[in-house]
């Protein structure tokens, strides 16, 4: 059980890294509390499983160090680490039985073998894996061979955190909400931390009380599943999180007006952007764009209307940008011609990439 | 499901049927003729039976005797460099490097042995273990060691072993390799992990994973050296004595040096049935491994 520190950390995988894109990761400093359910979300290639790998031992980071509550655990090997990890492909020693499989890590600790068949017994419960207990672990299926290796984490009674590494990737889609269900009790019940990489969204948000979104080697926001939704740090975020994406619309900035085009939009807060050249645009959420007829509100060409289940999502274009709107139950529209509201609440202003905060309206008057 | 039934495809196999007709089933055959017959010259043929068989089957009679000696010692041979290129092949491979260029150098390194013709391997080794003019063995005599593969059975038995494990060893070893490719980084990391030790990691992630491998490099090294003949030929001519007769190169004294075509043709129906049997053998085994493997996966 252990908070898990990262000072400074940075990870080039070429010899001598001298400007910012040698790094596969860039300069992260992050605390993981104790106990924490977190999600590492971003595309591929981000650098999630390799802060991954920098946690568990397997890489050693080329800056930086890496702390177990107060111990400096940057040179110890895995082994040496209380850490248990769950990869994308399932690990199963194929010549030994499931129970065989779950001893193994407490039998090359030397754990005392009246011991390991408790513990072995226990996480099986857990796990429900007790039917399957005496057959050879290779001959079960993928989600079962998951388990097995979630299992030989779970056994090891000091491990401070679990970290996963895609675990669902090969799993069949029906028995991924099962499994990850799974590891949610798992979680309630062993107060362990458990850090969970993956690229999909909705297995980020679904698993993690706390989801660290990555792009491009460097930590973009960490939050919880709301703050990502209602207030995306970044317009990576806001386009990444969410189906579909935030409309990020570029724009200028005067006080509490935002210009788009010919078309101006008030601002529930003052913003004082800076003026040296960066990229301003302006973000808000599909969910918080109404479709209506045209008439008030933006004007909007109408190209076509997906209907995504529990919503319609309306595909428009405003002088030539496409934007996605919600539509409004019985609202149909004749002909292209429609126009947008915007909640103003909802809008959020960012310069290079990156959310500008804003101040009340009433604070700038005071 | 119903079966289509289609005659003429018969003919598309005819020509296959010719081939091995010609090329397997009518020398064999001959072979069989000569097997049931015995003469007294003069191309004069009369039916023998199975008397061949019998003697030779028999260890008691002078035919029977040579043939199961000479089955021995073929059997004692392959055992030996089995135990000792297996081995030694998988140490090799986990020794070899994973990446970068030394793995190009190593596998064209190991690969050279495999590329020399037999006979010309039989010719290197004759040399150079030649006790007076050959390097190893004039190194061997001056460091105090009495050897001559001439004289010696000891000592000639050591060379063909020695010369058979230089000359194949690379093949366990590049197959071992290659199973050992297959095996993904997160097996490493997993057991690192579990804090296995680096026996248990061989125990239970590497050698399960290069079975399939083994077993290929174990039946191939059987057979080859199991039907040895062009280096021992070459290098001892199954001296000194009868010490390195092996079946191959008793068949062969049998029919072309004493031209007993009788015995020799029963001989290699024997040693054929032999190796038919034990190829079978490991056919089935090799199946049932992957009728197992199929059995998981589904």
């Amino acid at each position: 059980m252990a908070r898990i520190t990262l000072d400074h950390l940075a990870h080039a995988y070429k010899a001598d890294p001298r400007t910012p894109d040698d790094y596969a990761l860039k300069e992260i400093n992050h605390v993981w509390s104790q106990g924490g359910a977190y999600a590492l979300l971003g595309p591929s290639g981000c650098g999630k499983t390799t802060l991954l790998n920098i946690i568990s031992g397997l890489v050693r980071p080329t800056r930086g160090r890496v702390l177990f509550d107060d111990l400096d655990v940057t040179d110890l090997p895995t082994e040496a680490r209380n850490i248990a990890q769950v990869f994308q492909f399932p690990v199963v020693y194929d010549t030994m039985s499931v129970r065989e499989n779950l001893a193994f890590p407490l039998k090359n600790r030397r754990v005392p073998r009246d011991r390991t068949a408790q513990r072995v017994e226990e996480i099986a419960r857990l796990l429900d894996l007790t039917r399957v207990l005496d057959r050879k672990a290779s001959n079960l299926t993928a989600d079962m061979k998951q388990k097995i290796s979630l299992g030989r984490g779970l056994v090891r009674p000091d491990v401070a955190a679990i970290l996963f590494d895609e675990p669902l990737t090969v799993i069949d889609p029906h028995l991924k909400w099962q499994l990850r269900s799974t590891l949610k009790e798992i979680h309630r019940a062993l107060d362990i931390t458990m850090i969970y990489v993956t690229h999909d969204q909705t297995e980020a948000l679904t698993f993690a009380d706390k989801v660290v979104v990555m792009h491009d080697g460097a930590v973009v926001q960490t939050g919880t599943p709301d703050e990502l939704f209602e207030r995306p740090a970044h317009t990576f975020v806001g386009h990444f999180i969410g189906s579909p994406g935030m409309n990020i619309l570029p724009c200028r900035v005067e006080g509490a007006t935002a210009v788009i085009g010919d078309q101006t939009i008030d601002l529930q807060r003052i913003y004082r952007v800076p003026s040296g050249g960066e990229r301003i645009e302006l973000g808000i959420r599909p969910e918080f764009v109404r479709l209506q007829q045209k008439g008030s509100g933006l004007p909007v060409q109408v190209r076509r209307i997906d209907d995504i289940g529990r919503a319609r999502i309306a595909r428009v274009e405003m002088s030539g940008r496409p934007l996605a709107a919600s539509v409004p139950e019985g609202l149909s529209i004749e002909g292209s011609e429609a126009a947008l509201a915007l909640d103003p609440r909802h809008i959020h202003i960012y310069a290079d990439g990156h959310l500008v905060s804003g101040e009340p309206i009433g604070g700038h008057r005071a | 499901m119903t079966k289509t039934v289609n005659n003429r495809a018969w003919l598309f196999v005819l020509p296959v049927f010719a081939i091995v007709a010609f090329s397997a089933v009518l020398p064999l055959m001959t072979v069989v003729n000569y097997s049931v017959q015995d003469t007294f010259g003069n191309n004069q043929f009369f039916w023998n039976g199975i008397g061949w068989f019998q003697e030779l089957l028999d260890p008691s009679t002078e035919l029977g005797g040579r043939f199961f000696d000479a089955l021995w010692r073929t059997l004692l041979f392959s055992a030996i460099i089995l135990m000792i290129e297996v081995p030694l092949g998988i140490a090799v491979a986990l020794s070899m490097p994973r990446e970068g260029w030394p793995v190009a150098l190593c596998l064209v390194l190991m690969a050279l042995p495999l590329l020399i013709p037999w006979n010309v391997v039989g010719t290197i080794w004759q040399v150079f273990a030649r006790s007076d003019i050959g390097l190893l063995g004039w190194i061997v005599n001056h460091l105090g060691i009495d050897y001559n593969y001439t004289n010696d059975s000891l000592d000639a038995w050591v060379t063909l072993v020695v010369m058979d494990v230089w000359h194949w060893t690379s093949l366990v070893a590049l197959l071992c390799y290659a199973g050992l490719k297959s095996i993904p980084d997160a097996y490493y990391q997993a057991a690192r992990i579990d804090g296995a030790s680096r026996w248990a990691i061989f125990r239970t992630i590497q050698l399960p994973k290069m079975r399939r491998v083994l077993l290929i490099a174990v039946l191939l090294r059987f057979m080859d050296s199991f039907m040895i003949y062009t280096e021992p030929f070459v290098i001892t001519g199954g001296g000194p004595g009868n010490a390195t007769t092996f079946l191959s190169i008793d068949l062969v004294k049998l029919a072309l040096g004493q031209f007993d075509l009788g015995k020799a043709a029963a001989m290699s129906l024997v040693y054929n049935l032999i190796i038919l049997a034990i190829c079978w053998l490991f056919y089935t085994v090799m199946t049932n491994v992957d009728a197992e493997r199929e059995r998981v996966e589904a």
